[in-house]
């Protein structure tokens, strides 16, 4: 039976627009606007300036810190400018904008050919680092940092994130599909890396071919698929590890707390291709849909790609769309403008028609408690949002757990008054961060 | 391909995620609501005649009129149409009795938008059950004729007309078993609704039907009417008999009076109950035990009323005491 957790919502996961399509290359862009911040951590700097001739898998950006990651230019050509460009997660950043030359040639010394199993750890995570590789789902941290747990944590289990609960998104289950191989590699370099034996697969029960060809490419590497019921909040980090595991990451506490290290998929076909082809990251498959567009996509794009041009790739819009998004439409962000480059987090771009959005009036809470049902960290949504309209981020904090919640947006897809609990969960923690930093 | 590709975006909105939302809304569920209540309360129609339909009609006009007057005067968003006062309208009408003069219903109803919805903010703030408000202060008001209940309409009981819970109160059991036949007569009558009472206290058995949809649909949480109509049951059998410990008769209890309109209708009306299931089984465990304490020691012959909204009054109580099991707290 496919195992599920306390909680959750079950959207429409509106993933047939793109599931059975295979994953496309995009023609090389003429230009790419690629920021110095793709992560979380210490931002880049510049390495580059404007007239820099520059080839693919060259680092352009780099910051010393070790919670960071270097940038690389994602084709070969030159520098037009080093300026601040529109980010789709800051605002506005740092960005080198290079125009192809259209060779599309690598540094040299790329592409090679490694015999990973001859690499130990160390060697093998200064590969990852010094790839660029980040978590690839849309939260960005530098998984080198990730895979270097403090020694007073052991780890004992490793878990591949197969769930793509988010609907809409398709991008992990083609790559599951068809780099079957190199996300095995990717799994088994890593755990290498952490020491560990045992790696598990958690997949949602509505890729069954995901499940099954894993399961053929896993036989005899210690690794074990999981089926998971499909439910929506199933690939959160703290609920796939209670799935998994049976092992409950404490309030305020991180995986490693319990043992666990959990990686998304296109990370893993990152991790092989930086070890075995010693190629950084510099591309990324992400799910281009929505009913807001022509003929949605998995496409396999460079970093740095304006969403302008990912979108045109799919045909436009078949009609102008109320929302723009990066990621998947319960935890991705919301843009305001179509020039956003395409970053290492960006699993996939939604334009939402008004139909998909089903937006609403906010009305005041009638106390149905539909989001205590859903909330899969047992909080109390529906206190959280009325604390948060006024204000109350001590009483949030100290009696309703404010800074357990995930963000996961189950609670807003449940509410029949159409509160926007998430919008007053982030508003009460910067509050909370603002006081706290005041008091220091 | 890209040539006739089409790139306007138009107004794009910027907000908070998720980007989508379930199809609920505050409207479906009080209308759903008040649609499961219209069998019971055309069967009350049925038995008790246009009368019934009239005061019906009161209560419901008077419940709409009052929320868009004061939303008008409060300048605030008007929004009778999502079915709250239209619903608070006829929960009211079903817990009185059909024959009352018009000016009482209206007045209830009148109480119920104005007092005990509107001064607490209006929907979603209120700490009491609005229609039991109006209720209970019709009841403090004309005792007499908010206890005077009709013949039916159709009579084929032989049915006076004290409702059975009065007449257990003040002639005893075996009178009221006399007065139906038989036990099994009597059992039936409750759960068909060929009985004397208020107009929303006659048929368990469409009452029951509207519940069990609404707890289908997720609108209701089955705890609450399995605890609440539970725990009357026990504690009338363990207490309610002559004859010593568990003589009395659970069945009876829990058929008659308000009991079930209130445990499906009134006891999870979710403004007012606690939010979380361990609340509301505490929530209707207590009003059970709250029912029983006034039915049998009480000097009303029925309780249900009172103990909703005695239960409604520690509602904020219970959601402090009992919240959900936090992820990650157990170590």
């Amino acid at each position: 039976m496919a195992k599920s957790f306390r909680g959750g919502v079950h959207p429409d996961d509106r993933k047939r627009y793109t599931a059975a399509k295979p994953i496309e290359t995009a023609p090389l862009p003429d230009k790419v606007v690629i920021p110095t911040r793709q992560h979380i951590g210490a931002p880049c700097a510049a390495l580059v300036k404007a007239g820099d001739l520059v080839k693919k898998g060259q680092v352009i950006a780099e910051a010393q810190a070790f919670v960071s990651s270097p940038i690389h230019a994602s084709l070969s050509g030159k520098v037009v400018e080093v300026a601040d460009y529109p980010h789709p997660v800051f605002g506005f950043c740092q960005s080198v904008v290079i125009e192809s030359d259209g060779a599309d040639e690598w540094v040299e010394g790329m592409p090679l050919s490694r015999d990973w199993q001859a690499l130990d750890a160390a060697a093998l995570k200064d590969i990852i680092r010094q790839a660029g590789i980040v978590g690839m789902g849309g939260a960005t941290f530098p998984t080198h940092v990730k895979l270097a747990p403090p020694p007073e944590k052991p780890i004992d289990a490793f878990i591949l994130n197969g769930a793509e609960c988010e609907p809409y998104l398709t991008a992990d289950h083609r790559v599951m599909l068809e780099a079957t191989d190199k996300v095995v590699t990717g799994m088994r370099i890593v755990m290498k890396v952490l020491g560990v034996a045992k790696g598990y697969i958690g997949i949602e029960e509505n890729k069954p071919d995901a499940i099954t060809a894993m399961v053929a490419a896993t036989k005899g590497t210690g690794i074990t698929v999981v089926p998971l019921k499909t439910k929506y909040p199933q690939g959160a980090e703290k609920t796939l590890i209670k799935v998994i595991l049976d092992r409950e990451v404490p309030s305020g506490g991180l995986p490693m707390d319990v043992g666990a290290v959990v990686q998304n998929v296109g990370t893993m076909v990152a991790v092989a291709d930086a070890v075995v082809s010693g190629l950084p990251l510099v591309e990324r498959v992400a799910t281009v849909t929505g009913g807001a567009i022509a003929e949605p996509k998995n496409l396999l794009l460079r970093i740095g790609t304006t969403f302008a041009q990912a979108v045109e790739q799919c045909g436009g819009f078949a009609a102008p769309p109320a929302k723009l998004i990066m990621g998947g439409p319960m935890m991705g962000m919301a843009q305001c403008r179509l020039d956003v480059p395409v970053i290492k987090g960006t699993s996939g771009i939604l334009a939402l028609s008004e139909d998909d959005v089903n937006a609403g009036e906010e009305k005041p809470c009638i106390r149905c408690g539909r989001c205590v049902d859903a909330c899969p960290m047992g909080l109390v949504p529906s206190m959280l949002s009325i604390l948060g309209q006024r204000g109350l981020f001590e009483v949030a904090k100290e009696e309703y757990d404010l800074l357990d919640c995930v963000e996961c947006g189950s609670c807003v897809y449940a509410c029949p008054a159409k509160r926007n609990i998430v919008h007053y969960v982030k508003y009460l923690k910067a509050q909370n961060a603002a006081a706290a930093a005041a008091k220091k | 391909m890209s040539a006739e590709a089409k790139m306007e975006i138009g107004q794009l909105t910027v907000s908070a995620s998720p980007h989508i939302r379930c199809d609920e809304s505050i409207s479906k569920i009080m209308w759903t609501v008040n649609a499961t209540l219209a069998p019971a309360a055309l069967f009350s129609v049925y038995r008790f005649g246009v009368k019934a339909l009239v005061t019906m009609i009161i209560c419901i006009v008077a419940a709409v009129v009052t929320e868009y007057l004061i939303q008008k005067w409060q300048n605030k968003p008007v929004t009778v149409s999502d079915g709250s006062a239209f619903l608070t309208g006829l929960l009211l009408a079903m817990n009185i009795p059909s024959t009352v003069p018009w000016y009482m219903p209206l007045f209830g109803s009148v109480v119920a938008i104005a007092v005990a919805k509107h001064t607490m903010g209006g929907l979603g703030y209120n700490i009491f059950n609005p229609a039991l408000v109006g209720r209970a202060v019709l009841l403090a008001s004309w005792p007499v004729a908010m206890t005077t209940w009709p013949e039916m309409a159709s009579k084929v009981d032989g049915v006076t007309s004290a409702t059975p819970l009065g007449i257990l109160k003040l002639q005893g059991y075996e009178k009221l078993v006399s007065v139906f036949g038989d036990k099994m007569e009597m059992y039936k009558s409750l759960f068909i609704g060929t009985r004397s009472g208020s107009m929303g206290e006659t048929s368990a058995l469409l009452l029951i039907l509207g519940g069990a949809y609404l707890i289908y649909r997720g609108y209701i949480n089955w705890r609450v009417p399995v605890f609440m109509i539970g725990t009357v049951g026990v504690l009338t059998w363990a207490l309610g008999g002559h004859a010593g410990l568990f003589s009395g008769d659970p069945i009876l209890n829990m058929l008659s009076g308000g009991l079930i309109l209130g445990a499906f209708y009134m006891a999870t009306d979710m403004v007012t109950i606690p939010i979380t299931n361990n609340g509301q089984i505490v929530f209707a465990i207590g009003a059970g035990c709250l029912t029983v304490l006034i039915r049998l020691l009480g000097g009303y012959p029925e309780g249900v009323c009172y103990a909703i909204l005695l239960m409604n009054s520690v509602t904020p109580l219970i959601d402090r005491w009992l919240k959900p099991a936090k992820f990650g707290a157990r170590r």
